[in-house]
């Protein structure tokens, strides 16, 4: 087998186009810019039949050529990706075949994209989201990862096992073809081998996993904490606010590098209280105090608004308590009694770590959030009818403080992937074999300057995550507003 | 400018102007086929319920309609001279200079971090190059023809050091900077209390006179209106539907929505029993949704199907009076003077038992001086002095004043959502002042509920309107099962006239004065006793005022209820309520029949809420009582009488008792009491406030 | 005033004081005490070892009196073997200080804790904590300075160039460059930077170590570093001041000032800008806490031994002392931007100040 190069048999014809391209959009953008700061704001003028046009001669012009050009590096980017789906194996170049190792992601989206275009209307805010161009490509980008997690549980976008080391495959640059490969065995390392001669592509395309599991669910897990304590914290006000505000400020204060090098360590799992029959864990306790938030939330929730019903609020009541308790044992205290669910600890101390700093943050948004909406009338309307406070806090006013907490709730998503790689990035928690982005890029950046594939892939791979995650935010917070 | 300091003609001219907005979806007509003329020296009132696109007409004056704003017909002439045909640069050497603007909002419309002074010698220094020292000497004069105190001071202050009727003579005075020959002026009295705003408006009535300025005054306020301009243009929908001098709008009116308009406020002389008030039936169409033809077509009483509804409605002319138009076809037809049809005649219930009763109520708040620096100085706030007054079945007890006059406090006290201080509030002769709303039990929290102000804040707008009331259903213990609540709530939208089908809306599908309506279907699922009414239609347009204040007037007759009316509007008050009860910095200071208090003698303070009170009826005479300064804050009241900072009579009262002591309640006539210091007889030489002229 | 800042001062003692408690704490859990044992002594210590040594050098004393001790509160730590040789945090310095006798009631019992200046002795450099952090900390001033020096800016000039016609192309390129690079955090960057710029597979146009650059700092040396920090929290301000500019060009009082005949650059200038700022000032004081882990990880990825460095180093090594030093250090920095923060915004808004 030969070594693919990047662009395949297209990037003979391509490749000249694309590099003038490139250069032609860099240019126009500086112009663009220096006109930006000369040229008149553009002037709209109004057609007889009623529509409106934007005419702000050169800047506009300028604007205009951009957005082709973009679009045009664009087209060819994707001729490069698509290309190989068409050609024999080998020809596309390795992006090419990575378009093609992709193939499942690439349908998946596609189908996502049609179906919610076509009910839009009927979807309300997830719908409106299509709207925003900003918020569409956010959302194609976060699908993309989510959509390639998902299809390597299938083991399908992976080329090799992401842990097994083949020899002679050592800090291999992208598109070299394996030594020896035999049948079955797909013939090339597309983005090269690490230091330990392992599959670039596999272990970031597998490393996607971790990632869109922990970040989400810690997420979660932060806004259910930040939720239960800022609500009272803003709806009641007084000493209560008070001490959990300087709980908060206290956790924002610490530095978080600081924070993680303290409490992600092996010494920390064997930290505890010992009482004699039973070790209590550092990571334990704060799984066992942070866990149990979700479970008040839906208590909480089902209790302050059927409490008039009783048969209903016991049925509600009863499902969470026994299904969250289940998983509470399980998650938390390492204790499913059937012995079916059980987290890693290493991975127990990361997400814990990471909830733990999240929290504070939420819990503050949250509070502003109530301190703004308890002045409505509506919150005065259920007060007057002698409505509980738990029930104005979860039915009347969380509600309507949706718009921003989902937003944030993306931002922080990413933030959270952020700082998962973070924690890899210095060898904290996970096991150094682990495929996750972060200890990749750690393992990655020792031999940066001579090898530097091996960090670059899973460090554009983070960075495209967030960046998806943020431009949804963005769109989400565009379409929210315009209510 | 050299040719337009010569000008004669029209100070403005608008002629068959169009204004649209573009969204993504759609073109929406905001203005259409708008014209009038200001002559120099002349004041035009633009009239209109909100979204009848006055404001956009301003804007357009100013050329300054933002990104989706065009105009898309038509013409604008300042001076002679076509405003939209001119570039950046000449637009902005006569914005602020030839035509300056007020707005409805002073604090949002002075730069917080600027001090006043700079905000006001900019104007000069800009378009005049005027010298800073030469601008300062400007600034001061004009900041002392707004007839503020202490100028220097002011204009070396920061915006929100002032209090809002200070801001507004600020923004006024920034407009008169230059001497500009057309001020235009949004709403500006809206967000001001009632006897500020009628200082206010003497003052720009005043400064027009004095500066020779022409005048467009937006507002929703025929009263207003009336007292300050020649002329007026009344729009509905985007159209100019009649416009004329105000004497022969008013008294001559030529279109069916000016008659409409008129017959939904509440003048002297209606009266809720003998003479109700007429609503305009249905709803304000919608930009995008405006009938063929005639844009009042649909909720006109002399609709004629097939001709009203054809084609474009031009202006007409009408014969008699002075550049007087309508927009209707069918003006000479209709017999104007024919009498209103009076609506359904009620007889007046009689009061029933003793309901609620207040003895001596008190409710003092402590909050720390400064919300950022203090800490250790707290301040006692004296929310409600006193309160005793006594309510009864079926009875109307309205509350009047202005800002901070502790109406909102009072309302919390009796709901249970604070405790009172000290005193007594007796329901249905159980004590409940010190029990909290948790403690209370579910029927007493049903026999008390309240109708909020603000329609688009009362309603949890991610909750369906059906799901909303069957809540307090469910709360209230009304009903066995689901399906009896869901019965009930049905009912609930009948009797307050709304579709069954509402039930499965969301509040934002919903009008202001429907989302009022289940505001009010939802304080009666527990067919409450006492209902207390805060500003319920303050907020709504007059035509949908009149509707909303009906349907409380009926279902209060129908369930014997007492109805404890807030509000700051005497206009309202007079109309709908049995006994009238004034209160001023926490004090009642008067409490009697409706006729008591709207007659003399009066407590000084009634005297001069009463005149400040715009009346859109040419027929009466107002005695101008302008208030000297703002309300005092409750956080720092004066001494003695709450009033006498601002009190015409105080040197009526020998001795300066005023400033020394609290006046004691004095009983005047059966059920009447006042809280004041005059003699007996300077009451008795009190004359009316306002008087009908000889009919 | 006065009260407010006094105030605001205490609140910070107090977090600090829980802060560093906290670290202390943690610090101080037995698997990391066992850890020092062993890497002092030898890896095969018995557990009976392990005490004996803990218990000589007062690592066994009971929590709250450990703090004391360590803060300076109370007085230090003694201990007297078998063979009645006294040893103990502050008996070295006693008998310099008493002149070579030793006078175990008033000389040795002293108190030598952070409040006396005494930051303790690094395990792992051999060298006080006080030279080694005052070392570390001036080179990452020197850094943190450059690289604020270039973020704030560049942040703000980003940031109103964008909000001040909100829409427009100007105003989504920008975005679109702030959303990129706050989505773009150190180690990302950092790795895109040394594979383009600092390579064999890239233009050698840089280099991937700054160890350089602690002594002589050149442009080839210190670029790549300081970008590294500046680029993730220009995204963040940028993005904040953006809105904040949008905000205050929809405010009623900027049309008033257009209406008044402003010309658009008087706006910006004279109206907008100084309501803008107000925002963004508290962001970029509270960056701070971020900046630090920016440091930490550029330092670690470019080999420079500054304050992050030192402090990836104390913790991977379990060196308490120089840990503890780091994280008062830390702690400190951050409370006192925050400080600096609340009473600047409060000077900055007419509002709050004159009320």
């Amino acid at each position: 087998m030969d070594p693919l190069t990047w662009t395949g048999s297209v990037g003979i014809v391509l490749n000249p186009i694309f590099f003038v391209v490139v250069g032609l959009f860099a240019v126009m953008l500086v112009i663009q810019f220096v006109l930006s700061f000369t040229a008149p704001p553009p002037s709209i003028t109004v057609n007889p039949d009623g529509s409106a046009m934007s005419s702000g001669g050169t800047i506009d012009l300028v604007g205009r050529i951009n957005s082709y050009l973009f679009l045009g590096l664009l087209g060819i980017l994707a001729t490069y990706m698509f290309s190989g789906i068409f050609t024999p194996y080998g020809t596309g170049g390795i992006i090419g075949e990575i378009g093609v190792r992709l193939l499942p992601v690439w349908i998946a989206l596609i189908i996502t994209f049609a179906l919610s275009m076509a009910f839009k209307r009927k979807l309300g805010l997830y719908g409106k989201l299509f709207d925003s161009v900003v918020g569409m490509i956010g959302f194609a980008i976060v699908m993309f990862w989510v959509f390639v997690a998902i299809f390597v549980a299938f083991d399908l976008v992976i080329t090799h096992d992401p842990l097994s080391q083949v020899s002679g495959m050592k800090n291999k640059v992208p598109g070299t073809p394996l030594r020896g490969a035999e049948d079955g065995e797909y013939a090339h390392y597309l983005l090269g081998g690490d230091n330990l001669a392992r599959d670039v592509f596999s272990r970031v395309m597998q490393g996607s996993q971790i990632v869109l599991i922990i970040a989400p669910a810690a997420t979660l897990f932060a806004f259910m904490v930040g939720i239960v304590l800022g609500l009272p914290a803003g709806f009641y006000g007084g000493m209560f606010d008070t001490v959990l505000s300087f709980i908060a400020n206290l956790v924002l204060a610490f530095p978080v590098i600081l924070l993680f090098f303290l409490l992600v360590t092996p010494e920390i799992r064997a930290a505890g209280i010992d009482f004699g029959f039973y070790m209590w864990r550092v990571p334990t306790i704060l799984a066992s105090i942070l866990f149990i938030f979700p479970l008040i939330f839906l208590v909480l929730l089902w209790n302050s608004r059927y409490f008039t019903q009783p048969s209903k609020n016991m049925l509600f009541i009863g499902l969470t308590v026994v299904i969250g308790g289940y998983l509470y044992l399980a998650l938390a205290w390492d204790a499913d009694p059937f012995g079916l669910i059980s987290i890693d600890q290493n991975v127990l101390i990361v997400f814990v770590a990471v909830v733990f700093v999240n929290s504070p943050t939420v819990f503050r948004i949250v509070r502003g959030l109530v301190l703004d909406i308890k002045t409505r009338d509506y919150v005065a309307a259920g007060q007057t009818r002698g409505e509980g406070a738990w029930y104005i806090m979860l039915w009347e006013i969380l509600p309507n403080a949706r718009g921003p907490l989902i937003v944030d709730f993306c931002l922080r998503i990413g933030y959270t992937t952020i700082l998962l790689g973070t924690l890899g990035f210095f060898g904290l928690g996970l096991e150094s074999e682990s495929p996750d982005w972060g200890t990749t890029i750690n393992a990655g950046r020792r031999l940066l300057g001579i090898y530097p594939h091996p960090a670059i892939a899973p460090a554009l791979s983070l960075m495209t995550l967030v960046l998806g995650l943020n431009l949804l935010a963005d769109g989400l917070r565009e379409e929210s507003l315009k209510d | 400018m050299a040719d337009t300091d010569t000008y004669d003609g029209p100070i403005l001219e608008i002629d068959k102007l169009s204004i649209s907005f573009f969204t993504r979806l759609r073109e929406i007509p905001a203005v259409m086929d708008f014209s009038c003329t200001v002559r120099p020296g002349e004041a035009m009132g633009l009239v209109g319920e909100s979204g009848c696109g006055k404001s956009t007409v301003a804007l357009g004056v100013m050329q300054d309609l933002g990104v989706n704003g065009r105009i898309v017909g038509g013409s604008i002439k300042f001076k002679g001279r076509d405003l939209s045909q001119m570039s950046q640069e000449e637009l902005r050497d006569i914005r602020g200079s030839e035509i300056a603007m007020i707005y409805q909002e002073p604090m949002a419309s002075l730069n917080p971090a600027m001090r006043i002074g700079k905000q006001l010698m900019e104007v000069p220094m800009i378009h005049f190059g005027t010298s800073e020292k030469e601008a300062y000497e400007r600034a001061l004069e004009v900041v002392t023809d707004v007839k503020l105190p202490d100028p220097k001071r002011i204009l070396n202050s920061f915006p929100h050091q002032l209090s809002g009727g200070q801001q507004q003579r600020i923004v006024i005075a920034m407009a008169l900077m230059s001497k500009p020959s057309l001020l235009i002026l949004d709403e500006p009295t809206t967000a001001l209390d009632v006897t500020v705003e009628a200082a206010v408006v003497e003052l720009v009535k005043d400064l027009g006179k004095k500066y020779g300025t022409s005048m467009l005054f937006i507002s929703h306020n025929l009263g207003l209106v009336l007292e300050t301009c020649d002329r007026i243009c009344v729009m509905y929908s985007g159209e100019t539907v009649e416009t004329g001098r105000i004497s022969d709008v008013f008294d001559k009116m030529q279109h069916p929505y000016t008659q409409a308009l008129f017959r939904s406020i509440p003048l002297p002389g209606a009266d809720k029993n003998s003479r109700p008030l007429v609503a305009i039936p249905g709803n304000f169409p919608l930009p995008h949704e405006r009938p063929n033809g005639c844009n009042f077509g649909p909720r006109c009483d002399y609709f004629e199907a097939g001709r009203c509804d054809q084609g474009v409605i031009p202006m007409a002319d009408v014969a008699r009076g002075d550049r007087h138009e309508t927009r209707c076809l069918r003006y000479a037809e209709i017999d104007w003077g024919a009498p209103i049809d009076v609506g359904k005649q009620t007889e007046k219930p009689e009061p029933g038992d003793v309901v609620l009763k207040m003895d001596n109520l008190k409710k003092y708040y402590e909050v720390a001086a400064s919300a950022l620096f203090g800490g250790a100085n707290k301040k006692v706030v004296k929310a409600n002095e006193t309160l005793s007054f006594e309510a009864r079945e079926s009875e109307t007890l309205a509350i009047v004043g202005e800002s901070g006059c502790g109406k909102s406090t009072f309302a919390k006290v009796l709901m249970g959502l604070e405790t009172a201080t000290d005193g007594k509030i007796l329901l249905h002769n159980s004590e409940i002042q010190d029990v909290p709303i948790e403690s209370r039990d579910t029927k007493t929290i049903a026999n008390v509920q309240m109708v909020f102000q603000n329609p688009f804040d009362t309603l949890n707008p991610s909750m369906t309107v059906g799901r909303q009331i069957i809540r307090a259903l469910e709360i209230f213990g009304v009903g066995e099962t689901e399906n009896d609540r869901e019965n009930r709530m049905l009912e609930l939208l009948d009797l307050v006239k709304l579709p069954r089908e509402f039930a499965g809306r969301m509040p934002r599908q919903l009008s202001g004065g429907q989302k009022q309506r289940v505001g009010i279907a939802r304080a009666f699922a527990g067919d409450a006793k006492i209902v207390v009414a805060d500003e319920p239609v303050s907020a709504l347009d007059v035509s949908v005022q009149a509707a909303v204040t009906d349907l409380l007037m009926e279902i209060q007759r129908k369930n014997k209820t007492t109805l404890l009316f807030i509000s700051h509007d005497l206009s309202i008050v007079r109309y709908l309520s049995d006994r009238v009860m004034v209160m001023y910095l926490g004090h009642v200071v008067e409490l009697g029949s409706t006729d008591q208090v709207f007659q003399p003698p009066y407590h000084p303070y009634t005297e001069a809420l009463l005149s400040a009170v715009p009346i859109a009826d040419t027929s009466i005479e107002k005695e101008h009582i302008v208030l000297e300064g703002d309300i005092p804050s409750a956080m720092n009241p004066p001494s003695g009488c709450p009033f006498q900072t601002r009190c015409r009579w105080k040197d009526q009262v020998p001795g300066g008792l005023c400033e020394k002591e609290v006046p004691a309640v004095r009983h005047m006539a059966d059920g009447h009491q006042v809280k004041c210091h005059l003699s007996d007889d300077i009451f008795a030489k009190m004359t009316p406030v306002i008087k009908i002229a000889a009919e | 005033m006065g009260l407010f800042i006094l105030r605001r001062v205490g609140v910070m003692l107090l977090t600090a004081f829980c802060l560093t408690f906290v670290v202390f704490f943690m610090t101080n859990l037995y698997p990391n005490l066992e850890k020092l044992a062993k890497t002092e002594g030898n890896f095969r210590m018995s557990d009976e070892a392990v005490t004996s040594y803990l218990t000589k050098n007062g690592y066994l004393e009971p929590l709250p009196v450990k703090y004391g001790q360590w803060l300076g509160v109370l007085p230090g730590f003694v201990h007297t073997d078998e063979d009645g040789k006294t040893s103990g945090q502050c008996y070295e310095q006693a008998q310099v200080v008493g002149g070579g006798t030793v006078d175990a009631e008033r000389d040795v019992a002293r108190f030598c804790g952070v409040l006396q200046g005494n930051w303790g002795f690094s395990t792992v450099f051999k060298e006080s904590v006080n030279t080694i952090l005052s070392k570390r900390l001036s080179l990452t001033g020197k850094l943190a300075l450059a690289a604020f020096g270039v973020m704030i800016p560049l942040a703000l000039l980003i940031g109103i160039l964008a909000g001040m016609r909100e829409g427009s192309r100007t105003d989504r390129s920008l975005s679109t460059f702030a959303i990129t690079t706050s989505a773009t955090p150190e180690y990302v960057s950092g790795v895109i930077f040394i594979a383009v710029l600092a390579s064999g597979a890239g233009w050698k146009i840089f280099k991937g170590s700054a160890t350089s650059a602690m002594d002589d700092a050149t442009f080839a040396n210190f670029t790549l570093p300081v970008m590294t920090i500046a680029l993730y929290g220009v995204g963040y301000i940028a993005r904040m001041t953006r809105a904040s500019m949008a905000e205050v060009m929809t405010a009623q009082y900027i049309r008033t000032a257009r209406l008044k005949g402003v010309s658009f650059g008087n706006i910006v200038m004279k109206h907008a800008l100084r309501n803008a700022l107000i925002a963004p000032f508290t962001v970029i004081m509270l960056q701070f806490p971020y900046l630090l882990t920016g440091v930490v990880i550029t330092e670690t990825l470019f080999n420079y031994k500054g304050f992050g460095w030192t402090l990836v180093q104390a913790a991977s090594n379990n060196d308490i002392d120089l840990l503890l030093g780091c994280s008062v250090v830390a702690v400190f920095v951050v409370l006192v931007t925050q400080l600096i923060s609340d009473i600047g915004y409060v000077f900055l808004n007419p509002r709050i100040r004159i009320s």
